[in-house]
């Protein structure tokens, strides 16, 4: 048990855990990591229960000195890190010493990077969780990102250090981060509230992600996509990576900090295993749609959990 | 699932058989489930939404992960590697007949204060002009019914909340405003608002009550639930931040009954 210095903050550096559960009812989004792959492996690299809470970085990451020994990982987007002036590599679990400095740069590709190390980040839960939730200033490090001076506490490490040291994700495995991207959907919940033209147009057009994209929602711009009667239900449920499709036809996609409730047609759901592919994804980057059935989704997300469970090398855990 | 009699699992006795309207089930992506009933704005409608919920929550089935209900719709989250859709699904038709408000528990009685008209109502002469009552009816009717919180959405606690006198019936606002503050009171489209946070909105803006609706740092920072009866008690508007002080300070305890003991 330590503590963590932030020298610099980053862009927007928040401590993150795997999100509330059974809050959504009282309008309370879940939060918790938008590349939840990414966040479960920097846990696991660790030795860290993939619940254990972390830092997600955008953009440009933090500096943080270090009191303790720990093992640390840094997974997600490619990102320099660079302790004591040398560069590390990403995606594996490295050895840090009291007084060592830990720089996060600026991203390479990808959008969102995840900082963990063994023992976790240790604050105290709001509502079941460690997970900040920005618009609702709840959770996490008094609700709000990281700034400088901030003195993060860190939890004792489950295991021995050297036996994490040197661990690392599978160099194929590691993701690509691409300019364009595919996500899969289910149609619906208001499928039925498109023609079959608006729901030609959303499939076979390439929509380019706008400036109004951040862990609330992406907001994208491209073929408008015209509705049956009207933009407005009855208000029901968000879920996550529901495509909610506005009065002006374009589709706007919703994520862990969403409203839990709104009064806009939503078009199709994108499926939870492409929701990191979105989270890795910059203004100006293109993502287009392809349908899928609900048992196609579901297989895909076991095939995709038995993946994870396979990510790591040396994995003796 | 053929060995699972129709409610037996969960001790329920068998259903009406009179006709409801028809409920259907819709993918909402891979982790969720959206149950529809009728598309209409009705508290029976409503009732039926919070009855399934209810009867969900009560069941626990493995891989149910939360459930968001709202006017006409449940959503229900899971895990479907747990809980197969079809298995998930089978289950949720056995529950639908059973789904009446009659098996929802008592609601807690909830009094919020509210100061009606000038800075903390704007919208309260013109709602009552284009009404055409004067504003002392106008509040008359809106202290007068007792609300049910339909469900909690949008911003962190606020509530939707159905029974208002159709007397009070307005449409949204032509344009909406971009910032109204928390604890404003609003109506429109026959349904009442509380707003919880600084947030756009296109209410009208009766008056607005000094209490909290969300509090980041409290141990319970939702004031309100669904199903709580909640009725308007009005105050001076020289009283509003006497009260919001001494909210702000946690010595102000609104009044809120829970339910009497029903026998299981």
């Amino acid at each position: 048990m330590s503590t963590i210095t932030v020298v610099e903050p980053g862009l927007l550096t928040t401590v993150q855990d795997l999100g509330r559960t059974g809050t959504l009812r009282y309008g309370i989004p879940p939060s918790g990591p938008l590349d939840r792959d990414a966040f479960i492996l920097a846990n696991r690299l660790v030795g860290n229960p993939d619940t254990a809470a972390g830092l997600e970085c955008t953009l440009t990451g933090p500096a943080l000195e270090f009191h303790g020994e720990a093992i640390v990982a840094v997974t997600g987007a490619d990102v320099p890190v660079i302790i004591n002036g040398a560069d590390a590599p990403t995606w594996t679990a490295l050895r840090t010493n009291p007084g060592d400095f830990l720089k996060l740069g600026a991203v390479r590709t990808g959008c969102r990077a995840y900082l963990s190390l063994s023992g976790g980040i240790n604050v105290p839960p709001v509502l079941g969780s460690q997970a900040t939730y920005l618009r609702g200033r709840l959770g996490g490090f008094g609700g709000r990102s990281l700034q400088k001076g901030d003195q993060l506490p860190t939890g004792p490490a489950p295991r021995p250090l050297a036996e994490l040291e040197g661990r690392r994700v599978r160099p194929e495995w590691v993701p690509v981060h691409s300019p364009t991207i595919e996500c899969r959907v289910i149609l619906g919940p208001q499928a039925d509230r498109f023609p079959p033209e608006g729901i030609r147009i959303f499939l076979e057009s390439t929509y380019r992600v706008t400036p109004a994209a951040d862990r609330m929602g992406y907001r994208l711009t491209g073929s408008p996509i015209p509705h049956r009667h009207g933009y407005d239900i009855l208000s029901d449920g968000i879920p996550l990576g529901g495509v909610q499709v506005v009065g002006d036809g374009q589709p706007i996609i919703l994520l862990v900090d969403r409203q839990s409730t709104g009064g806009y047609t939503k078009i199709a759901t994108v499926l939870s295993v492409d929701i990191p592919r979105i989270a890795q994804a910059k203004p100006d980057h293109l993502i287009r749609f392809r349908e899928v059935s609900v048992a196609e989704a579901h297989s895909l997300l076991g095939t995709h959990r038995a993946w994870l469970d396979g990510a790591i090398e040396r994995d003796t855990a | 699932m053929g060995e699972i009699q129709e409610g037996e699992w969960l001790g329920l006795t068998p259903p009406d058989n009179q006709m409801e309207s028809e409920v259907t089930l819709v993918p909402a992506g891979d982790l969720a489930v959206s149950i529809e009933f009728e598309s209409v704005l009705s508290p029976e409608v409503n009732a039926r939404v919070r009855a399934l919920d209810h009867l969900l929550l009560k069941a626990k089935l493995p891989g149910v992960l939360e459930t968001v209900p709202t006017f006409r719709s449940l959503l229900v989250y899971y895990d479907p590697l747990v809980i197969a859709w079809d298995h998930l699904t089978a289950l949720i038709q056995t529950l639908i007949p059973h789904a009446r408000p009659e098996r929802i528990p008592p609601g807690r009685r909830v009094e919020v204060p509210c100061s009606y008209g000038g800075r903390h109502g704007p919208d309260l002469e013109a709602a009552a002009e284009r009404l055409h009552l004067d504003p002392d009816a106008l509040i008359r009717l809106h202290t007068g019914a007792e609300l049910v919180v339909a469900f909690l959405g949008f911003t962190p606690g606020l509530p939707y909340l159905m029974g208002l006198p159709t007397a009070l019936n307005l449409p949204r606002l032509t344009t909406p405003r971009t910032k109204i503050p928390a604890g404003s009171v609003g109506i429109a489209g026959n349904q009442g608002v509380i707003y919880s946070v600084e947030s756009p909105g296109g209410f009208w803006i009766l008056g607005q009550t000094p209490l909290a609706l969300y509090d980041p740092q409290a141990a319970e920072p939702i004031l309100l639930r669904p199903g709580d009866r909640l009725r308007f008690v009005p105050i001076a508007a020289e009283s509003f931040q006497a009260i919001r002080q001494a909210v702000v300070a946690g010595t102000y305890h609104p009044l809120i009954e829970e339910p009497p003991e029903r026998p299981a």
